[in-house]
C-alpha cells in the first residue's frame, strides 16, 4: 500500500492495521489497544461467554469502571443498585476473562480516556477503541482511536480486529496564535461552530497548524475530544516532540532503547507533503474568543460576548423550528445577552477538561475569591493520578478555599449517570463536552465553556468573559 | 440477529434533526446488563412528562404510531455517544428501519448490528415520505431490502444504497464475529509480522 503517493497521517496507520482487505473494500483492521467501562461491556462478555468465545488479546486490553462511581466517600461503595450491579459485573468479567482491570480504590483509577495516555497506554501510530464516543480523545497522541458500540466492543475482545471501511481525511487547520483568555476549549468549539454538529460525518478530522502545534498535550486531547462533536468519530493530532516529551518514563510507555526505536517510527508518521484531504476548513486562532454554547447542540455556540440568535432570521423551517425548541427548553430568548445570565451550578471536570492543566486554570482564576452565594461548584479530577498531582501542587485548597467541592475521579455530571446530576431548570456551566437536552439531568440547562470560564462563572454566579477577571 | 428482508409497517415521522443518542435513550438507562426491555425508555424525556405520564402530543404515544416500525427523521439521526443501548431500545420497541437524510457514523454501525436498517435519502424525500407516514394507518411503506426500495403507498418506487457487505448480512441474519474467527490465520500472520516490525510494543501486563 505504500507506493509513492503521499498519505495522510490516517492513511498511514490505517494502512499498518490492514489486516485483509475483502472484495467490497471492507478491511479487516486489526486493534492494537481496547480499553473497556463498565457501560458498555456487559452485553459484549456476555456475548462471548454464550459463544464460549475467549479474549484474544487480554495484553492488550484494560479495563476500568469510570461512569457510574460515585465522587464523594466512595470507600463506602456504590449505594445505588444498578450502577454497584453494573460494576460488580465488569469486575466478574474482566476475573473470568483476565482482562488487566484498575480497581475503584487504586490510585490510578480515572475516567478511560485519561488514565490511556496518562499511563501511557496510548500511543502514536496505534488503533485505539472503546465502547465510548470520546474515544476521539486518544486522537491527540497521533493515533486512530474511535469509539465503538457493544457489538463491536464484543468482536474486538473476540478477534481484536474490526470489520471497517476506511474514512474519509478531513483538515482543519489553525493558524496564528490563540488570543488572550482562549484556550484549546474555545478553539474546538469554534471549530464545531464553522463545521456544525455532521459535518465531520464520515471523516476522521486532522488537526494542523500554528495554534494546534503549540497545543500542550492537554490542550490536544480537548481538541480530539470533541471531533466527535463534529461527527467525526475520530481527531488525530501529529505526533511530534511535546507529544515524544509527554510518553517518555510514562508507566506503559517503551522504556530504553525500546523507546528510542519507538520515536523513530513515529517520526514516520506525520502527513507526507501534498497528501490529499477530501475536505479542508481553516481558521485564524486570533479570530477565537472564549465560547459559550447557548443551545442543546454544540454546534449553537457563540463567543461569550455575543448574543442568543434569532430563529426568525434563519430562512430553513426545520432549522428554525430546531432554533425555537432550543431557544425553549435553555430558557433564553432571541437576542439576549450570554454574558451575566445567571448559572446554579458548575461543572469542572470529564474527559474533555478533567487533566492537571484544566484544574491548574480553574484554581489561577478561583485563586483569592469565592463561589458565589447559592451556586453549587464541582471540581471532579479526571483520574486519582490527577487528584493526587493537584493536591501535590495545593490546587485543593486553593479550590475548596474559594467554595468549591474537591470530588473523587470519574465521569460525574458530565452524563449523570452517578448520583451528581442537575435537577429540572437548573443552569449550568459546565466542561464537558454535550450540551443535549437532559445530559447532565432531566430538565438541566448546560452551557458548554473551558475550565477558566467555568471558574469565572463560579465566582461571579454568572456567565463571564474570563478576560475580565484576569 | 433478526434477517431483515422485506418489510411493510406504519412509519412514524419524527422530524427533528440531530435525534441525538441522549433523546433515543438517556444516560440513566444504560445501567442495564441486558440488552432487552429498553423499549419502554426510547425517547423518554420526549415520551413522558415528568411523572411518567405519556405527552399526547408525542408521535409514539398515538394509534397508529404505537405499531411504527419505521422512523422517518431528519438529518444527523443518533449523533452522540457510542452507546448501542440506543438500537437496542428502538429495536425493543419494534423499530427495524430508519429513514433519514444522514446518520451519525457510530450510531448507523450499531443499527445496521442489530438488524435495523438505516437508510440515507434526500431531506426532500425524507420530507415527502414523512407526509405519507402523517397519513396514518392506511399509509403503510414498504422496504424491499433485496431491490434495495422503498416503496411509497401511492406505489412510487424509492431506491436507496447499501453496502453490498451490510445487505448481505442483514438479508441473512449474519452477525460479524462467527464471519471474521474464520479469518484467524490471517490475523495470526498479522500479529507475528507487528511482533517482528515493532518488537517494542508494549503488552499491557499485570496492572
Amino acid at each position: 500500500m505504500s507506493g509513492t503517493k503521499p498519505r495522510t497521517l490516517f492513511d498511514k496507520i490505517w494502512d499498518s492495521h490492514v489486516v485483509e482487505t475483502m472484495p467490497d473494500g471492507t478491511c479487516v483492521l486489526y486493534i492494537d489497544r481496547h480499553l473497556v467501562h463498565e457501560v458498555t461491556s456487559p452485553q459484549a462478555f456476555e456475548g462471548l461467554r454464550l459463544a464460549g468465545r475467549k479474549v484474544r488479546r487480554p495484553d492488550a486490553t484494560i479495563a476500568v469502571a469510570d461512569h457510574n462511581i460515585p465522587t464523594t466517600d466512595r470507600r463506602a461503595g456504590i449505594k445505588e443498585e444498578e450502577s454497584r450491579i453494573q460494576v460488580e459485573t465488569l469486575e466478574r468479567n474482566v476475573a473470568e476473562f483476565g482482562v488487566p482491570y484498575i480497581p475503584i480504590l487504586d490510585e490510578r483509577q480515572g475516567i478511560v480516556h485519561i488514565i490511556g495516555p496518562e499511563l501511557g497506554i496510548s500511543l502514536p501510530g496505534m488503533t485505539i477503541v472503546c465502547g465510548d464516543s470520546h474515544t476521539s480523545t486518544h486522537g491527540a497522541m497521533g493515533a486512530l482511536a474511535f469509539g465503538i458500540g457493544t457489538s463491536e466492543v464484543e468482536h474486538v475482545l473476540a478477534t481484536q480486529s474490526l470489520l471497517q471501511k476506511p474514512a474519509k481525511n478531513m483538515l482543519v487547520q489553525v493558524d496564528g496564535t490563540l488570543g488572550f483568555g482562549a484556550t484549546a476549549k474555545d478553539m474546538v468549539l469554534a471549530i464545531i461552530g464553522q463545521i456544525g454538529t455532521a459535518g465531520g460525518n464520515g471523516h476522521v478530522i486532522e488537526y494542523a497548524g500554528e495554534a494546534v502545534r503549540a497545543l500542550d498535550m492537554a490542550g490536544r486531547m480537548t481538541v480530539c475530544n470533541m471531533s466527535i462533536e463534529a461527527g467525526a468519530r475520530a481527531g488525530l493530532v501529529a505526533p511530534d516532540e511535546t507529544t515524544f516529551e509527554y510518553i517518555k518514563g510514562r508507566p506503559y510507555a517503551p522504556k530504553g532503547g525500546a523507546f528510542e526505536q519507538a520515536v523513530a517510527y513515529w517520526r514516520t508518521l506525520p502527513s507526507d507533503a501534498g497528501a490529499h484531504y477530501d475536505k479542508v476548513v481553516t481558521l485564524n486562532a486570533a479570530d477565537i474568543a472564549p465560547m459559550v454554547t447557548w443551545g442543546t447542540t454544540p454546534e449553537a455556540v457563540v463567543p461569550i460576548t455575543g448574543v442568543v440568535p434569532d430563529p426568525a432570521a434563519v430562512a430553513d423551517e426545520g432549522r428554525r423550528s430546531q432554533m425555537q425548541r432550543m431557544l425553549e427548553y435553555m430558557a433564553l430568548a432571541p437576542g439576549q445577552r450570554l454574558q451575566d445570565l445567571p448559572i446554579d451550578v458548575v461543572f469542572i471536570g470529564s474527559c474533555t477538561n478533567g487533566r492537571i492543566e484544566d484544574i491548574r486554570a480553574a484554581a489561577a482564576v478561583a485563586k483569592g475569591r469565592k463561589v458565589a452565594d447559592g451556586v453549587q461548584a464541582l471540581v471532579v479530577p479526571g483520574s486519582g493520578l490527577v487528584k493526587q498531582q493537584a493536591e501535590e501542587e495545593g490546587l485543593d485548597e486553593i479550590l475548596l478555599a474559594a467554595g468549591f467541592e474537591w470530588r473523587e475521579p470519574c465521569c460525574s455530571m458530565c452524563l449523570g449517570m452517578n448520583p451528581d446530576k442537575l435537577t429540572p431548570g437548573q443552569r449550568c456551566a459546565s466542561t464537558s463536552n454535550r450540551n443535549f437536552e437532559g445530559r447532565q439531568g432531566p430538565g438541566g440547562r448546560t452551557h458548554l465553556l473551558s475550565p477558566a470560564m467555568a471558574a469565572a462563572a463560579a465566582v461571579t454566579g454568572r456567565l463571564t468573559d474570563v478576560r475580565d477577571l484576569v | 440477529m433478526e434477517p431483515f428482508i422485506t418489510l411493510t409497517a406504519i412509519a412514524a415521522p419524527l422530524p427533528l434533526a440531530n435525534v441525538d443518542t441522549d433523546k433515543i435513550i438517556p444516560a440513566r438507562f444504560l445501567k442495564t446488563i441486558k440488552r432487552s426491555g429498553l423499549g419502554v425508555h426510547l425517547f423518554d424525556a420526549m415520551r413522558y412528562d415528568g411523572e411518567g405520564r405519556e405527552r399526547a402530543d408525542f408521535v409514539l404515544n398515538r394509534d397508529p404510531y404505537r405499531n411504527a416500525q419505521i422512523l422517518i427523521a431528519h438529518e444527523n439521526f443518533g449523533c452522540g455517544s457510542s452507546r448501542e443501548h440506543a438500537p437496542w431500545a428502538l429495536l425493543d420497541f419494534g423499530i427495524r428501519c430508519i429513514v433519514a437524510p444522514d446518520f451519525a457514523d457510530i450510531f448507523h454501525n450499531n443499527a445496521l448490528k442489530n438488524g435495523i436498517l438505516p437508510i440515507r435519502l434526500p431531506r426532500a424525500v425524507c420530507d415527502a415520505l414523512i407526509e405519507d407516514a402523517q397519513l396514518g394507518g392506511n399509509a403503510r411503506l414498504t422496504v424491499d431490502l433485496a431491490r434495495q426500495v422503498v416503496i411509497r403507498p401511492n406505489g412510487e418506487e424509492i431506491a436507496f444504497d447499501i453496502d453490498p457487505f451490510r445487505k448481505h448480512c442483514l438479508l441473512n441474519g449474519l452477525d460479524d464475529i462467527g464471519q471474521t474467527l474464520q479469518r484467524a490465520p490471517a490475523i495470526d500472520a498479522y500479529e507475528a509480522g507487528r511482533r517482528m516490525s515493532q518488537p517494542w510494543l508494549p503488552a499491557i501486563t499485570a496492572v
